[in-house]
């Protein structure tokens, strides 16, 4: 059917709701929830703007149609903000000024947060080959670099 | 940009994903990964009437060890997942090789090795690989499932042997031979991008001299292009001399197309320069 029922959980609260089957996962999250902290930029996987989680992993929120999220448990920067969970990663990129139009960055912290999220800590090449997959038109990298070093140095109990 | 409106089915089974296959005929579409269908849905370079998604069968899904030392690949194994196998790891490390270097990291957690391979995508990994590691591509129909060999599976940009009620099972890797030494590597212009031009490559150095060479590009022709001139000129050549010679007789294997970024002659020397790094790297590791 081209109209299909959706059930899934979003930033831990259980959804439910009729949509079209073309409906992607970004368009649902922004246009049905109005959670509008994922960005769409380019809606073909290239810019990042609109990397969520989905059952704990990064993916391309416009290259998922929210079909394929039924079941799934769906976190965005809405969720990751209130749980606290990537709380050190969002101060320091305020402390190294890592944003500016901040258009980029709810897909940045979600694509950071998984590499953090392997532990030790990367370097910068490494750091740089992780983000590559997300554009930033305004800071030219080096900052949003220094803040995933410093939180990787940070958590992983090293000297800064 | 939005797609156009479809019809979509949520399979339960491969024999009812192939069923819908059949009965929506040949403007059905199948669903796994998405990563690149989405892509051409959004700029509505394709518009299918229904697409029936096999994301959920878990039976296509999977890293197996097979029972002569092989491995098999289950077609809804994504990229992540094939880039952190230990067994992948031993069993075929050209493609742990070259699993980070398809796209990004979030596009490797959802797209998957079958959807590669039926895509056919020439400037994709996964197809060259196949076909240097002499693997067979297993593709089940309503009438049984059959083994092709990738030597014959990949028909032109795009078009495979797979046809349109059928889907990619699985990816089955032969065992390695003792002393082979694979790599896939790529050139870029930045982390991620598609491939100005592609290297998958099996060979064996012994008593100093390059032995079987498989040379396979992607990124520089209609299909994973099977390196057999080049391949043959560095046969019995210590590694310095193979790399050389097999550089310069690349040119009867290779008829790279240009574009309006990277002209064809650039592409030749950018295979060429892949090609000569790499059989010194893996003649120096050997």
């Amino acid at each position: 059917m081209s109209e299909i029922d959706l059930a899934l959980t979003v930033n831990g609260v259980a959804v439910r709701a009729r949509i079209p089957a073309r409906m992607h996962l970004v368009d649902f999250l922004r246009e049905r929830l109005d959670l509008t902290g994922s960005h769409l930029g380019c809606e073909h996987g290239v810019c990042g703007a609109c990397t969520i989680r989905v059952d704990g992993l990064a993916v391309r929120g416009c290259l998922m149609l929210a079909a394929q999220a039924e079941g799934a448990a769906v976190e965005t920067i809405e969720g990751l903000t209130a749980s606290g969970a990537i709380a050190d990663l969002q101060a320091a990129f305020v402390a190294r000024n890592a944003l500016q139009c901040g258009f980029c960055t709810a897909g940045m912290l979600v694509t950071a947060s998984e590499l953090l999220s392997r532990g030790g800590i990367p370097d910068r090449a490494e750091i740089r080959a992780e983000i590559a997959g997300n554009y930033c038109r305004c800071t030219g990298y080096h900052a949003i670099v220094d803040a995933i070093e410093q939180v990787a140095r940070n958590r992983a109990g090293a000297p800064a | 940009m939005k797609a156009a409106s479809f019809d979509y089915y949520r399979a339960g089974s491969v024999a009812g994903a192939l069923e819908a296959l059949r009965a929506a005929g040949p403007d059905a579409r199948l669903l796994a990964g998405g990563q690149s269908l989405l892509a051409t849905l959004n700029f509505r370079l394709s518009a299918p009437s229904i697409l029936v998604d096999i994301g959920r069968l878990d039976e296509l899904r999977g890293i197996t060890e097979t029972a002569d030392g092989g491995l098999r690949i289950g077609a809804l194994t994504t990229h992540a997942e094939i880039g952190r196998s230990a067994l992948v790891a031993r069993l075929a490390p050209m493609l742990t090789e070259g699993a980070p270097l398809i796209a990004h990291p979030a596009i490797r957690n959802r797209g998957t090795m079958g959807g590669s391979l039926a895509l056919a995508d020439p400037a994709s990994e996964w197809p060259a690989c196949a076909l240097a590691l002499q693997a067979e591509i297993e593709i089940v129909g309503l009438d049984g499932s059959r083994r092709v060999p990738a030597t014959d599976f990949f028909h032109g940009m795009y078009a495979t042997a797979c046809v349109a009620d059928e889907l990619v099972a699985a990816l089955l890797v032969p065992p390695m031979a003792r002393g082979v030494q694979q790599s896939c590597c790529e050139l870029t212009r930045r982390h991620g991008d598609y491939a100005l031009a592609g290297l998958a490559i099996t060979l064996t150095v012994a008593e100093g001299c390059v032995r079987s060479m498989r040379a396979v590009f992607f990124g520089v022709g209609p299909t994973p292009m099977l390196a057999r001139h080049a391949s043959a000129a560095a046969e019995g050549l210590p590694p310095a001399e193979a790399a050389q010679a097999a550089a310069e007789a690349l040119s009867a294997d290779l008829d790279p197309q240009g574009d309006p970024v990277t002209d064809a002659a650039t592409r030749m020397q950018l295979a060429r320069v892949l090609l000569r790094r790499t059989i010194t790297r893996l003649g120096a590791a050997a």
